[in-house]
């Protein structure tokens, strides 16, 4: 049976996510029982979190945290690290073991800083860069997979029901501002690590339900700029897009959101004029960044979050709110599950973002 | 007289019990098949001279009319096949080049018919074209790398022009001379309403039809028949033609029998002359050249129209459609050796070129390898019959799709390949007044929009199947196709995987 990356997997899932806009901490405990309710829209191959703000000692340094098929692949994997960052510090990633999650590989994470000399001989920037090593070892170092890469935050997944992955890596212990949780059904997958979600790089995370029908056009459109679909995933895909079009082009959120979910052209011509503009501007520039099919999904980033529909609303996706808290996911009983006492519950209509973000200075 | 060797190919059979010698046959037939003969009052057909272009058959008012096959034919011989033997018994004869017309008939491989598309189900829904909104809309011309804005961070539009299409089909370039003013005007017409666009071809354009221009792409060809400053304002897109599908390599030839009246005036070459199109334009003998010719046609419009280079799809298409990316050129429209012709040398249109959905997958594959393919749109043709063609080529990379065969089948056309002769009884491919006059603009428009309207419907269907409500997000979206009956190498080049997988 081919593996994830080999074949291309369709699945369905569960979505969640909280954020302190006041920046307060929360460890992972409530993230992972909102999954709880929800554990009939996974089927155990696939579940995953990321925390932000979970790493304040080494807030500076990009932290990498790579999958090993077994001992020996290490050894390659940090010959290229090795030759392109300073590693701060080494670490196993400490688990829990319980019986409902197996099989596990070699779990790593380096806390490292690229080599300053090297950047500048390469004229890039330093995000770029990271960028490049990642893709470079998940192209080229069979058995090593590289599942997050952002600064102060992290991503852990695995096979497995999403409450017992979050268990196994022991996110009640750690401390985010931010947690998206992520529960999967893929419909044919003989299960991968790499394949759960979050999807993540530098610090974009997303977790996703649903699939894409534009998700071939994506992919060959984007791949174009040095990305690399390796896992042949809608969620791989969405993040890269993200990637572009919010680092490289420099567009804001509510931009990207009038890409990856344009408005139909039937209502941009009934926009004032200004805005029309816009938005014709941004369809015809990327057009092949357009997503079409059900999803919706969650992007997280440092300092916040952005929740986005496809345009015709296809898939499941309320927000709630409590004091300085929001709640996204896939069904409200999730939310109640993390605060029963949660208000202004609603589902957003297709194609219109929900971003928040933690006030400045917050996080 | 020498002997004729040749059987005639067709058969006219008339059913006497209904034939009532209203000799509307006689009139319509510009080959003079049918005549009345007084004494037996009966009529008679002289065979050798039909083409089987049917129009007597449509329009006998009691079907006492149908032409057939000729079932005389030579010993069988599988290497030595008819139309060979055929074919070698006229070049004996006149010692000439065979001409022939519209696209390459011959049993080759027709990739389209070995594709297969996908449609939802279960892990996404597919999504109902009538209850739902579905795109058709497509924005041909080359998108900018990088967005740009002002101090205030607002965009400032770095887009260059581009051609706006309801739905991702043209009508290919069909010259005023090889085809007739109303046929032009038909065109023109639909275009105009559909807000989509068709092509002068190489003849130029009537001064009737430059209230179109909006819908219209100005070609300039290696002759430059008609090329000048007012016509290349005119358009909405200029287009240099390097090469045709259905005669790649060689240029063009209208004898000066239809060289006549407007024809003349359009073309700007006196009456009477034949009009002959080099092979090459004489002032590209390279890549760089095409970049002048590219930049010269810009300064001289202002950088307003964008600028489209057609080639014919050969051997090493996607390097030539790479160059031309790099050319300055807005579209590359690339047309498949089964692409039409009003005349083309015989065993050049039946030998030069390649498939069209191979030349695409290839050219679209590279332009991404190289991280060009924004750079241009591409526009295929030669020979797009249906929607499904249209919706096959948009998932292998297409931006949109030219028709030019289609569009003349639904002004009329029945395909009898001998628009050479100049007498089209459907008044298409003629310039002969009495003939012209047949094919009637009003009714010819409509039809062709129709046919548009018909094909966007299926458009929709099938992309609606498909959870796409869009249709750039079918671009190059090869995972929606599937192979049938196809090796592992067809497959390679086509870019997707065999149904089954």
């Amino acid at each position: 049976m081919k593996k994830e990356g080999e074949i291309r997997i369709p699945s369905g899932c569960a979505i969640s996510a909280v954020i302190s806009k006041d920046g307060n901490k929360m460890t992972g405990e409530k993230i992972i029982e909102s999954m709880i309710p929800m554990h009939d829209r996974s089927n155990g191959l696939g579940g995953g979190f990321a925390g932000y703000g979970i790493y304040p000692d080494h807030k500076n340094e990009y932290a990498l945290h790579i999958f090993f098929n077994d001992k020996y692949r290490i050894e390659d994997c940090e010959r290229i690290i090795k030759d392109s960052f300073e590693i701060v510090k080494k670490e196993i990633i400490p688990t829990r073991k319980i019986p409902e999650i197996t099989d596990e590989p070699i779990i790593m994470r380096y806390f490292v800083s690229p080599l300053f000399s090297l950047l500048r001989s390469l004229q890039l920037d330093e995000k770029e860069f990271v960028v490049r090593i990642v893709m470079k070892i998940n192209t080229e170092v069979d058995g090593a997979y590289v599942f997050s890469s952002g600064k102060n935050m992290g991503a852990f997944k695995a096979v497995g029901f999403p409450e017992d992955v979050g268990r196994f890596y022991k996110l009640d212990e750690y401390e985010g501002y931010s947690w998206t949780a992520h529960g999967r059904y893929p419909t044919n997958t003989p299960g991968w690590w790499g394949g759960a979600h979050p999807f993540g790089l530098l610090d974009y995370t997303i977790v996703h339900n649903g699939e894409i029908s534009s998700y071939d056009a994506n992919r060959r459109f984007i791949e174009m700029f040095g990305y690399k679909c390796t896992l042949q995933t809608d969620t791989e895909v969405i993040t890269y897009i993200a990637d572009y079009l919010i680092r490289r082009q420099g567009l804001s959120l509510t931009e990207t959101a009038s890409v990856i979910a344009a408005p139909f052209w039937t209502t941009i011509e009934n926009k004032p004029e200004k805005e029309r503009e816009k938005l014709k501007y941004l369809r015809t520039m990327f057009s092949s960044l357009l997503i079409t099919g059900p999803f919706s999904i969650i992007l997280g980033f440092d300092g916040g979050l952005m929740a986005l529909n496809d345009r015709l609303k296809l898939r499941s996706m309320v927000v709630g709110e409590y004091n300085d808290k929001v709640f996204i996911a896939s069904e409200e009983a999730a939310i109640r599950k993390m605060e029963i006492n949660a208000k202004n519950i609603y589902a957003p209509q297709g194609g219109e973002p929900i971003i928040v973000k933690v006030k400045e200075g917050k996080f | 007289m020498s002997i004729n060797y040749i059987y005639p190919e067709f058969e006219v059979v008339r059913n006497p019990n209904r034939c009532i010698c209203c000799r509307v046959c006689e009139r319509q037939c510009a080959n003079e098949v049918h005549r009345f003969d007084a004494d037996g009052k009966v009529m008679l057909s002289d065979e050798s001279k039909c083409v089987n272009c049917q129009r007597c058959v449509s329009l006998c008012p009691t079907r006492a009319l149908k032409i057939i096959k000729s079932d005389c034919v030579l010993r069988e011989n599988a290497n030595w096949q008819n139309q060979t033997i055929k074919e070698i018994y006229k070049q004996a004869e006149s010692g000439g080049v065979l001409l022939s017309s519209m696209g390459n008939p011959n049993p080759l491989p027709v990739y389209f018919d070995k594709i297969l598309i996908n449609a939802s189900q279960v892990t996404n829904p597919s999504i109902d074209p009538l209850r739902e909104p579905m795109e058709t809309k497509v924005f041909l011309g080359k998108k900018p790398n990088k967005i740009e804005r002002d101090k205030d961070g607002n965009f400032i539009n770095n887009l260059p022009p581009q051609i706006e299409l309801s739905m991702p089909v043209m009508f290919s370039a069909m010259s005023y001379g090889s085809i007739s003013y109303n046929a032009h005007k038909s065109l023109a017409l639909a275009a105009q309403k559909l807000g989509i666009l068709y092509n002068t071809g190489e003849g130029g354009l009537h001064e009737d039809f430059y209230v179109y221009g909006d819908n219209t792409i100005v070609q300039v060809a290696s002759g430059r028949f008609g090329v000048h400053e007012n016509y290349l304002q005119a358009g909405k897109a200029i287009e240099i033609k390097m090469g045709q599908g259905a005669k790649p390599g060689i240029g063009g030839h209208l004898p000066g029998t239809k060289i006549v009246g407007d024809v003349s005036k359009t073309r700007m070459i006196p009456e009477g002359s034949d009009a002959i199109s080099p092979a090459p334009h004489h002032d590209i003998y390279s890549i760089e050249d095409l970049r002048q010719l590219v930049y010269s046609l810009k300064e001289a419009t202002a950088y307003k129209k964008p600028v489209i280079v057609k080639v014919a799809a050969v051997h090493n298409i996607a390097a030539i459609a790479s160059g031309i990316a790099r050319s300055g050129a807005d579209v590359i429209a690339i047309d498949g050796f089964r692409g039409g012709t009003g005349a083309a040398p015989t065993r050049v249109r039946d030998n030069v070129g390649i498939p069209i959905e191979l030349a695409l997958a290839a050219v679209d594959k590279r332009l991404r390898d190289e991280g060009i393919r924004n750079n241009v749109s591409l526009v295929v043709g030669g020979s797009i019959r249906s929607a499904a063609d249209v919706v096959k080529s948009i998932a292998l990379g297409a931006d949109a799709c030219y028709i030019a065969t289609a569009a003349l089948l639904a002004l009329g056309c029945h395909l009898c390949r001998t628009c050479q002769t100049g007498k089209c009884n459907w008044g298409i491919a003629t310039q002969n007044p009495e003939l012209v006059k047949r094919l009637n603009p009003e009714i010819g428009s409509q039809r062709l929009i129709n046919l548009m309207t018909a094909w966007k419907h299926e458009i929709k269907e099938m992309m609606g199947g498909m959870g796409i409500n869009s249709i750039e997000t079918l671009r190059g979206n090869r995972l929606m196709l599937r192979g049938i009956g196809l090796n592992e190498k067809e497959l390679e080049i086509l870019g997707i995987s065999h149904a089954g997988q």
